[in-house]
C-alpha cells in the first residue's frame, strides 16, 4: 500500500515518517515510534483510553489518521511530565486521591483532564462527570477521580 | 504524594498510604501485554462464527496464504494435533456433560464468534486483511438461546451426544438439601395456616466483566534454553502454566508464563483461553513469536460473559415474620461450552441463598443449561451476586406480603452479633459479624426516616417523579478457598496461597508473592503488611508477582481471596524470616535468642538497648556468611505456603435511595450508602476504592447493562456502542464507611473485599426502585432497570400494554 510522508511531533520530538493512509494515530504512537504509555481499549471510540492531545485539544488516537496529525504536535500522557521525579499536577492528584486502580483508563483520563481544566479551570461535580463522560473507567466507579479531578483543579489554582 | 513511612516508629498497617504503583501508571511508563514487541513477531488474526449454529460444509484457507505478508493459516484441519482442547477444570457432577471444546471449530460452530480459522502475518493489518480471503460455507441449524426452551423435550441440541445421537441440552443436575428431600416442604406444611410463601421468579441478565485492558497473548519459543515464554492479559499466570502444560503437552518446567501489567480482570481474565492455546501451539509450530491482541468487538463475543441465571425462590414465614425456610431452583445458562470454571460458578452462590438470616430448612437446585451463546464464567461476584440478589429482593417482597417495614423484617430474622460463630441453614459456619453495627452506622449516614418522610409526600402529591428506598443487607463467602472443600466441591486444584520473603544483603526486602494483581494495589498492600512485622519501610520492599519464572508458586487473583488467603502467608513468612534472623542476630550479640526482642527492624537485648542489630546487619551477615552459628545456612529468607482454614465472610448494608420518572421510566440514583465489615484493613484507601469499583459494577448490572441476544443467537451487543459501560455522569458519588469486626479465622483479622460491592448493590438498587412504584401496583422490576424496562412494568402493573 502507498505510503504517505508526514511531519508530527510527538512529547517534543519530532518525526519526519511515511505511513499507511489508513493508520491509525494511536497505532502510529505505539507501534511507529514506541510511545506505548497511550492504549487502545475499544474499536468504536467509545472508551477514550487512547486520549492524547493534538495542539492542545484532546482527541481519541483511535479515531483520527495518523496522517491527520501531519504539520500537528501530540502530547501524551508519556510528554505530560518527563523525567523521574517531574509531576503534572493532574498526575499528583489521581494520585492523592486514588483516582486510579488498574491504571489502562488512566493515561487517557488524565490527558481529558487536562483538557478539561484548561477549558474550565474550576469545574462542579457535574461538569467535571459530564467533561469525562467518553472516558470509561471500570474500577473506580468515577467516585475517586471526581476527586482527583476537583483536588487538580485546586493543585492548578482553581479556586473551589 | 507518597506517605512515606521515613522511619519504622509506625506500623503501617491500617493507613492510607498512596499506591506505590501509581507512578508507573501515571507517567504511562508500563508494560501490557500488547507492549511486547519481539523480533519476529507474527500477529494473528481470527476468524470467528458469524452464526450462532451451523455446520462447516466448506473451508479453504489456501487464498489467505498468497496476500501480502501472510507467513501462515491454520483451520482444525492444517493445525491437526496440535488443536488443543480448552480445559474445564470443575466438573460439578459424577454425570456431567462435558462436550468437547477445540481451539478451532471441528466441523461445526456453536457460538457467534466460535473461532474457525487463523492468519498469521508479519504486520498486524496484514492480518487482518486476509481473513477476508478465508472461504467458508455454513450449513445453519437452529439455535437455541433460551434456556427454558433449551430444556424442553425436542428442543435443538447446542452438542452431539457422545454417541453421535441427539444431545441434551442439560449440562448437569445439583441439588443441595441440607435438612434432606422433602424438609423444606415438610416445614411448610408444619406450620400449618401460620405459613406464608411468597414465591418470585426473577432474572439475573447475562453481562461482561468489562476490563478495559482487552485480553493479549504473545507467545515466544525464543526464550532461554528450551524455554516457551508466554506472556498473557490473565488474573491466572500459575493456574494457566499449569494448564497449557496439560493442554500443549509440552513439559510444565519449559513454560513460563508472566501477567505484565494487566488492565483490570474483574474475572474475565481468570480463564484459560483459545487464543492462548493457539498462540502457544502456532508459535511452537512456526517457532516464532506469536502475539494476538483481542478488539474490543471481539471481547464482546468471544471474551467469557458472567450470571444468566432464571430463578424460582420461594419463601417461607410465619404471620409474624418468622422465616421458615427457602426454596431456590435455578437455571444457569453455560453457553456453547464449558470453560475453566463454567459448571461451577452457579454454585459458588448456592451457599449464599439464605444471607444473613436463620431459617430452618433450605432446599436448593441448580440446572446447568447448554445454549448457542457465548460461554459463560466468572464475573465479579461469581453466583454469589444472584443469590444475594434473590434473597435481597424476595425478603422485600414478602415484608410487603406480612405488611413489615423491611428493615423491621431482616432484623427480625438475621444471625445477632452474639450468635457467632454460626452455622447456616446451607450448611456454612459464619465466623463473624455484626449486622446491628453495619446497619445502624449505614441508617445513620442515610438519613431512612427523612427519606421516607419526602416518599410519603412524594405519593400524596402524584408527584411524578417518586422516591424508591432499598436495602440490601449482604454477606458473601470470598477468599477462595479451603483446598479440602474445593475438593470435595470437584474443584480439581487446591485454594493455597505462597509467599517467599528475601531479605537482601544491601537491607532492601523481596516479597514474592503468588498472587496476580490487576488493579488492587498489592505491590502496596502487600508492603505493608510485610514492613508491619518486619519493621523495614514499605519502600524498601519491593513485591515480585505475576511472572512463574521468579514467582513460581500461586494460586492468583480472583474470589477476593489474595488478602484473605495471600496475606496470611505473608505474615506466616515474614514471621518466619524474623525467627530465622534472631538466631543469627544472637550469636551476633552473643547471647540467647530468648533474650531478644524485636522492635522497629532491630533485635534488641532485653534490659541492654544499647546493644542491638539491625535486621539490615542480620541479612548481610546471613549472606557473607564469615560467622553463622553452627547448622544454620546462609542467606535470609523464609517461605510460608497457606491454606485457609475456611471461606471469609464479609458482610454489610447497603442502602439506595432513587427517584423514578413514572412518565419516561428513569430512574436517578440520589443517594447510595455502603456500610461495608471486611475486617482489620491494611489499608482504608484501597479498601475503599474497592468498594467503589464494586457498587459500580453492580449499579451498572441494575441500571444499565445487559448482554442481549436475539432469537437466532446473534449478538445484539456487540460493541461498546451497544453496550451500555456506565460513565461519570450515569454513576452517583457514594457515602461509603466500614465497620470492623475482625475475622476469627483468618491470622490478619482480614476478609475479602473485591466483591463486596458487587454483590451488595444490585438487590439495593432494585429494591428501591420497586419501592418507588409498589404504589402503581409494580412488584418487579427486570434489570437492567432501564427507562424502557421501567416503563413497562408501570404498564404492566397498571394493566396497560406490555
Amino acid at each position: 500500500m502507498t505510503h504517505i510522508p508526514i511531519n508530527v511531533t510527538v512529547d517534543g520530538i519530532e518525526y519526519d515518517v511515511e505511513v499507511e493512509p489508513r493508520r491509525l494515530l494511536v497505532h502510529f504512537l505505539r507501534e511507529d515510534i514506541g510511545r506505548v504509555g497511550t492504549v487502545v481499549g475499544c474499536d468504536t471510540s467509545n472508551c477514550g483510553a487512547c486520549t492524547v492531545l493534538l495542539d492542545g485539544q484532546s482527541v481519541k488516537s483511535c479515531s483520527i489518521l495518523a496522517v491527520q496529525a501531519d504539520g500537528h504536535t501530540v502530547l501524551t500522557v508519556q510528554g505530560l511530565a518527563e523525567g523521574e521525579h517531574n509531576w503534572h499536577p493532574v498526575q499528583t492528584a489521581f494520585k492523592e486521591c486514588h483516582g486510579l486502580q488498574c491504571g489502562y483508563c488512566t493515561p487517557g483520563m488524565v490527558m481529558a483532564t487536562v483538557d478539561l481544566l484548561g477549558e474550565n479551570p474550576n469545574p462542579t461535580e457535574i461538569e467535571i462527570r459530564e467533561g469525562l463522560e467518553g472516558n470509561l473507567c471500570r474500577c473506580t466507579g468515577y467516585h475517586n477521580i471526581v476527586k482527583s479531578v476537583q483536588y487538580a483543579a485546586e493543585l492548578m489554582g482553581g479556586t473551589k | 504524594m507518597t506517605e512515606t513511612i521515613a522511619t519504622t516508629d509506625a506500623s503501617p498497617m491500617g493507613r492510607p498510604l498512596r499506591r506505590k504503583e501509581d507512578a508507573r501508571l501515571l507517567h504511562g511508563q508500563t508494560n501490557w501485554t500488547e507492549n511486547i514487541q519481539l523480533p519476529g513477531t507474527l500477529h494473528m488474526a481470527i476468524l470467528r462464527s458469524p452464526m450462532a449454529h451451523a455446520k462447516i460444509t466448506h473451508l479453504d484457507i489456501s487464498a489467505a496464504l498468497e496476500r501480502p505478508h501472510v507467513v501462515a493459516a491454520f483451520s482444525a484441519k492444517e493445525l491437526g494435533d496440535l488443536n488443543g482442547s480448552v480445559p474445564c477444570v470443575w466438573p460439578v457432577t459424577d454425570d456431567i456433560q462435558m462436550p468437547a471444546f477445540p481451539a478451532l471449530a471441528v466441523d461445526k460452530v456453536v457460538h457467534v464468534g466460535d473461532c474457525v480459522a487463523v492468519v498469521l502475518a508479519t504486520d498486524k493489518y496484514a492480518a487482518a486483511d486476509a481473513l477476508d480471503a478465508i472461504e467458508v460455507d455454513y450449513e445453519p441449524l437452529p439455535a437455541v438461546v433460551d434456556m427454558e426452551a433449551a430444556i424442553q423435550p425436542g428442543s435443538p441440541s447446542v452438542h452431539d451426544a457422545a454417541d453421535g445421537s441427539h444431545g441434551t441440552n442439560v449440562c448437569y443436575t445439583f441439588p443441595l438439601q441440607p435438612q434432606g428431600p422433602g424438609a423444606y416442604e415438610a416445614a411448610v406444611a408444619a406450620a400449618g395456616d401460620n405459613a406464608v410463601v411468597v414465591k418470585r421468579r426473577f432474572i439475573n441478565q447475562r453481562i461482561i466483566a468489562g476490563a478495559m485492558e482487552p485480553r493479549a497473548v504473545v507467545a515466544s519459543p525464543m526464550g532461554m534454553s528450551n524455554e516457551m515464554t508466554i506472556w498473557s492479559a490473565t488474573q491466572i499466570p500459575h493456574i494457566l502454566r499449569v494448564l497449557l502444560a496439560l493442554v500443549t503437552g509440552l513439559p510444565e518446567n519449559s513454560l513460563r508464563v508472566i501477567a505484565p501489567d494487566v488492565g483490570g480482570g474483574f474475572g474475565g481474565k481468570l480463564q484459560i483461553y483459545r487464543e492462548e492455546i493457539l498462540a502457544v501451539q502456532i508459535a511452537r509450530k512456526l517457532g516464532r513469536p506469536v502475539k494476538w491482541v483481542e478488539t474490543r468487538s471481539e471481547d464482546m463475543v468471544a471474551t467469557h460473559h458472567g450470571r444468566d441465571q432464571i430463578q424460582q425462590i420461594e419463601i417461607a414465614a410465619t404471620k409474624d415474620g418468622k422465616f421458615i425456610g427457602l426454596k431456590v431452583e435455578i437455571l444457569a445458562n453455560m453457553g456453547a461450552y464449558l470453560q475453566i470454571i463454567t459448571p461451577g460458578t452457579p454454585l459458588l452462590g448456592m451457599f449464599m441463598y439464605p444471607g444473613i438470616y436463620k431459617m430452618d430448612v433450605y432446599d436448593f437446585n441448580c440446572i446447568g443449561v447448554f445454549t448457542n451463546t457465548t460461554p459463560t464464567d466468572a464475573v465479579r461476584g461469581a453466583g454469589r451476586p444472584e443469590a444475594t440478589f434473590a434473597i435481597e429482593r424476595i425478603v422485600d417482597e414478602l415484608a410487603v406480603e406480612l405488611n413489615m417495614d423491611p428493615m423491621a423484617l431482616r432484623k427480625m430474622n438475621w444471625i445477632t452479633h452474639e450468635e457467632f460463630p454460626y452455622t447456616t441453614s446451607a450448611g456454612l459456619t459464619y465466623d463473624t459479624g455484626n449486622y446491628e453495627a453495619a446497619t445502624a452506622k449505614a441508617l445513620d449516614l442515610f438519613g431512612y426516616d427523612a427519606l421516607r418522610a419526602e416518599q410519603e409526600q412524594r405519593r400524596a402529591s402524584g408527584d411524578p417523579v417518586q422516591l424508591g428506598i432499598g436495602i440490601s443487607t449482604f454477606t458473601e463467602m470470598c477468599g477462595l478457598a479451603p483446598s479440602r472443600t474445593l475438593g470435595a466441591l470437584k474443584y480439581v486444584a487446591g485454594g493455597w496461597e505462597h509467599c517467599t520473603i528475601r531479605a537482601l544483603p544491601t537491607g532492601k526486602i523481596e516479597l514474592i508473592t503468588g498472587t496476580s494483581p490487576h488493579g488492587q494495589g498489592h505491590e502496596t498492600a502487600w508492603s505493608q503488611i510485610a514492613s508491619s512485622i518486619l519493621g523495614v519501610p514499605v519502600d524498601d520492599i519491593e513485591v515480585v508477582h505475576g511472572d512463574t519464572g521468579r514467582a513460581p508458586y500461586g494460586m492468583d487473583t480472583y474470589g477476593s481471596r489474595s488478602l484473605a488467603v495471600g496475606g496470611q502467608a505473608i505474615k506466616k513468612a515474614a514471621e518466619r524470616l524474623v525467627e530465622k534472623a534472631r538466631i543469627i542476630a544472637a550469636h551476633q550479640l552473643e547471647c540467647s535468642g530468648d533474650d531478644l526482642e524485636f522492635v522497629q527492624g532491630e533485635f534488641r537485648v532485653k534490659g541492654d538497648p544499647a546493644k542491638s542489630q539491625p535486621l539490615a546487619a542480620v541479612a548481610f551477615e546471613a549472606f557473607s556468611a564469615h560467622n553463622l552459628p553452627d547448622g544454620v545456612e546462609p542467606t535470609l529468607q523464609a517461605e510460608a505456603t497457606v491454606d485457609p482454614d475456611d471461606f471469609s465472610y464479609p458482610h454489610g448494608t447497603h442502602l439506595c435511595a432513587i427517584e423514578v420518572d413514572t412518565e419516561t421510566g428513569k430512574a436517578t440514583i440520589r443517594t447510595y450508602v455502603a456500610v461495608d465489615d471486611v475486617g482489620v484493613q491494611v489499608n482504608p484507601l484501597i479498601v475503599e476504592g474497592q468498594v467503589h469499583g464494586g457498587v459500580a459494577c453492580g449499579i451498572a448490572q441494575a441500571l444499565y447493562e445487559s448482554v442481549e441476544y436475539d432469537k437466532d443467537g446473534n449478538l445484539l451487543t456487540a460493541s461498546l456502542a451497544d453496550y451500555l459501560i456506565p460513565s461519570a455522569v450515569d454513576l452517583p458519588s457514594f457515602t461509603t464507611d466500614r465497620t470492623v469486626t475482625p475475622s476469627t479465622t483468618n491470622s490478619l483479622g482480614t476478609k475479602g473485599v473485591g466483591e463486596a460491592g458487587a454483590i451488595a448493590s444490585p438487590p439495593a438498587v432494585i429494591n428501591a426502585v420497586v419501592d418507588a412504584l409498589r404504589h402503581l401496583g409494580v412488584n418487579d422490576v427486570r434489570m437492567p432497570a432501564s427507562p424502557e424496562n421501567v416503563w413497562r412494568a408501570i404498564q404492566v402493573a397498571q394493566g396497560g400494554a406490555k
